[in-house]
């Protein structure tokens, strides 16, 4: 099937083939970074904007990495350079963008939501790198192409998701995701992060670690974000560690071989010990590198979309 | 001199729904009675239309004096004629608060100069809706204000809501309530519940709105005065409303067009024209208010009608301003969700959008009785229209029902014995 969609905003809105699809693309382009060049011409002369809302570094240089090794140019727009601190709103500023004649717009916001109020006001294509608590569709794509290249195989693997899941859109991303492509999914946090009805998204839901450890195939821990949130809702650091944190004796009890991933940065000893996160379950820097691949696909493939309604119409 | 011929005429409260003519004279209404004659009258064709008593909407936000940008009297009012709305309660979040004498004054002075229906001003219940301290209750009253409302937030302080409760039973005002615990609720922009946890939005609960329901009706109990609940969205608040009517407090309640015809749902992709407060709710409470309007547990409906710019819409979700505009759409939604789908009939849509209101306010208004103020609708209740941005006369166009199709266009607004609004026959809105 083709791809049709100028944007990606999320993974709820996608199909099961279209989540197959970037999946595919991405396998065809991981062999791009093992060259010697490591670069193909696919998007050569065209300019991809990262707006960045909100400090990131990992997924901004990933989005930029990804962008050069197809041959785009790259513009990085960071909020308190520019207009963004004078008062200037998302639209006007996504506006700007596109009379400059960029063709992707990658965007990173914290408010929920952003990604898809800045596509309908805009042409050019957009890029969701996290909404607010929304969707991080690419992360979840990235987590689910690693998933894949390990086990051979989504439809019917266990994957538990731990951690702060309430205000996590990676979390959300993965479960919509995973979901479609026929996975199990246990989501497992302190219950005061476990959202409102998130059963409704088709997850099982347990607040003991243990019972999601075991018959797991993969568990991706989400980072606790400390430093965000003065929320009531958050546990002290230690007694978080002490009930969810992902320790080798916790691993034992698990199935041998359990892949654990991170979507990083980690924080060590709060929610995952140093031994496993640098441990061999552990793929937190194969992630790193499939990003590269999954986050080429995505922009790949909404800008053939974008020539393909710009030659149809 | 008007005469409408050959409508149906609904005025449930003479208890009449037949076909029937209407003489106005000056600015009352004359006779009603069968095949009236009179040469000298203008005359209004309504057969096959539905002739009823002017609605009197009792939750509007005109913005004026204040917010002249998003709406003013005069546009506000021109949107209600236009749908049909011959009375509004003008409710007290403008700049400046209708706090005292000397406010009041100054929005009577506008009224005076720019309405194109009657404006009825709800006092605020503290001074600056600041909610430390009482507005002067009395000198409202002098003022005829006998409403009061700190719209838009609610009272936190339980010992002033009592102290407020007290002078207004002295005084013979309602208080309006706008129920929500912010303590509760805050920094919410959805409901709370799968919509809030698949947009990744903070939520708003029932919760935070029924416990503030229930203390207000205590305190409206406590003290016997009367109690209006505001835009009631969930179903906790409709059974607790019901509750109280059957322990014989003197509580009243209305509920908004989107809470019965919209869920939580429609919210879907970020749409910050279904965004409100209250938020959309699910569809047991949906279900809920609509047994309420049935049972007479809520009262009234009313359009909580809220401009907003494009500016202040077209941001963030979470950055967007609550609230909707409702007076031109509001008849043409009840219609198609009440009338249609039986849930009411005829004469209990006027009850809900035209008597109770009325009687609610303490004005002599809802009744189409010879010598009534002539307030008239001539409505064509089964023309469909799709509801655009550009149609609107409203100064705002955030209206959660853009793009619906709906049933029923008021065709003649009466107000006060003069022709207001017309639809005529180029396109479906002009308006005089």
């Amino acid at each position: 099937m083709p791809w049709v969609r100028k944007d990606l905003l999320g993974l709820e809105d996608l199909s099961k083939e279209e989540i197959e699809l970037i999946l595919s693309t991405a396998e065809s382009f991981k062999e791009v970074s093992t060259r010697e060049i490591k670069k193909v011409p696919a998007l050569r002369g065209k300019t991809v904007v990262n707006l960045f809302y909100e400090p990131s570094t990992r997924t901004r240089v990933s989005f930029e990495v990804a962008a050069k090794r197809l041959s785009a140019d790259v513009i990085n727009i960071v909020p308190h350079e520019s207009s963004v601190k004078k008062g200037e709103t998302l639209i006007d500023t996504g506006r700007n963008i596109q009379a400059l004649k960029a063709d992707i717009v990658v965007l990173r916001h914290f408010a929920s939501g952003s990604a898809d109020i800045l596509s309908r006001h805009l042409d050019i294509s957009v890029v969701n790198a996290g909404d607010g608590w929304h969707e991080h569709p690419t992360q979840a794509l990235l987590d689910i192409f690693t998933l894949k290249e390990k086990l051979g195989r989504v439809s019917g693997i266990n994957v538990s998701i731990v951690g702060d899941i309430a205000h996590s859109r990676v979390a959300r991303s993965n479960i919509w995701g995973l979901i479609k492509l026929g996975a199990e999914v246990t989501i497992c946090a302190p219950k005061l992060l476990i959202p409102c009805e998130i059963e409704k998204m088709g997850v099982k839901v347990t607040q003991s670690i243990d019972e999601a450890l075991i018959g797991a195939d993969a568990v991706n821990v989400l980072r606790m974000q400390f430093e965000r949130d003065s929320d009531s809702a958050f546990p002290q650091q230690l007694e978080y560690f002490k009930n969810f944190g992902i320790t080798e004796g916790r691993l034992k009890k698990a199935k041998k071989g359990i892949i654990v991933m991170h979507p990083g940065p980690i924080n060590r000893g709060i929610e995952i010990e140093s031994a496993v996160a640098d441990g061999i379950n552990s793929v937190i820097l194969e992630q790193v590198t499939n990003g590269i691949a999954v986050r080429m696909a995505v922009l790949f493939l909404v800008a053939q979309a974008q020539e393909k309604i710009a030659f149809s119409g | 001199m008007i005469l409408i011929k050959n409508g149906r005429v609904v005025d449930p409260a003479n208890n009449r729904d037949e076909i029937l003519d209407i003489l106005v004279d000056g600015k009352k209404i004359a006779k009603v009675a069968k095949r009236i004659q009179d040469d000298a009258a203008q005359i209004i064709d309504a057969k096959d239309k539905i002739v009823l008593p002017g609605l009197v909407d009792m939750h509007v936000h005109l913005r004026e004096p204040g917010r002249e940008d998003k709406e003013t009297i005069e546009t506000g009012t021109l949107a209600a004629v236009k749908g049909g709305i011959t009375s509004v309660l003008a409710m007290p979040n403008t700049a400046p608060v209708p706090d005292c004498a000397g406010h009041i004054s100054l929005v009577r002075e506008i009224i005076a100069k720019t309405g194109q229906a009657n404006v009825y001003i709800c006092g605020a219940i503290t001074r600056g809706r600041a909610g430390k301290e009482l507005s002067d209750i009395l000198e409202l009253k002098k003022e005829n204000v006998a409403v009061i409302s700190d719209d838009g937030a609610s009272v936190e302080s339980e010992e002033l809501m009592l102290a407020a409760f007290k002078k207004a039973k002295k005084n013979g005002v309602l208080v309006i309530c706008h129920c929500e615990d912010k303590a509760l609720s805050a920094n919410g922009a959805v409901n709370l519940g799968f919509t809030s946890t698949r947009l990744g939005l903070r939520g708003i609960s029932c919760e935070s709105e029924y416990k503030r329901v229930k203390r207000d009706i205590a305190l409206a109990k406590k003290t016997q005065a009367c109690v209006h609940i505001a835009h009631v969205s969930c179903k906790e608040s409709v059974e607790i409303i019901r509750a109280a009517k059957k322990d014989g407090i003197k509580v009243t309640s209305e509920t908004a067009p989107h809470y019965f015809a919209l869920t939580e749902d429609d919210v879907l992709s970020y749409d910050t024209n279904k965004k409100m407060n209250p938020p959309l709710r699910g569809n047991a409470d949906l279900a809920a208010i609509k047994d309420g309007l049935g049972d007479g547990t809520i009262d009234a409906i009313a359009s909580d009608h809220a401009p907003h710019t494009d500016n202040e819409k077209d941001v963030e979700f979470e950055r967007a301003e609550f609230g909707v505009i409702g007076l031109e759409t509001e008849l043409a939604v009840a219609i198609t969700e009440l009338i249609i789908h039986n849930v009411l009939d005829w004469p209990a849509l006027v009850n809900k959008m035209s008597v109770n209101p009325a009687k609610i306010l303490g004005i002599n208004k809802g009744t189409l009785s010879e010598g009534a103020d002539a307030d008239i609708i001539i409505v064509d209740t089964d023309k469909e229209w799709v509801v655009k941005k550009d149609d609107f006369v409203s100064k705002s166009q955030n209206c959660a029902f853009l793009g619906k199709k709906l049933k029923g266009v008021v065709e003649h607004t009466v107000c006060g014995g003069r022709i207001v609004y017309r639809a005529s026959g180029r396109g479906l809105y002009n308006l005089k």
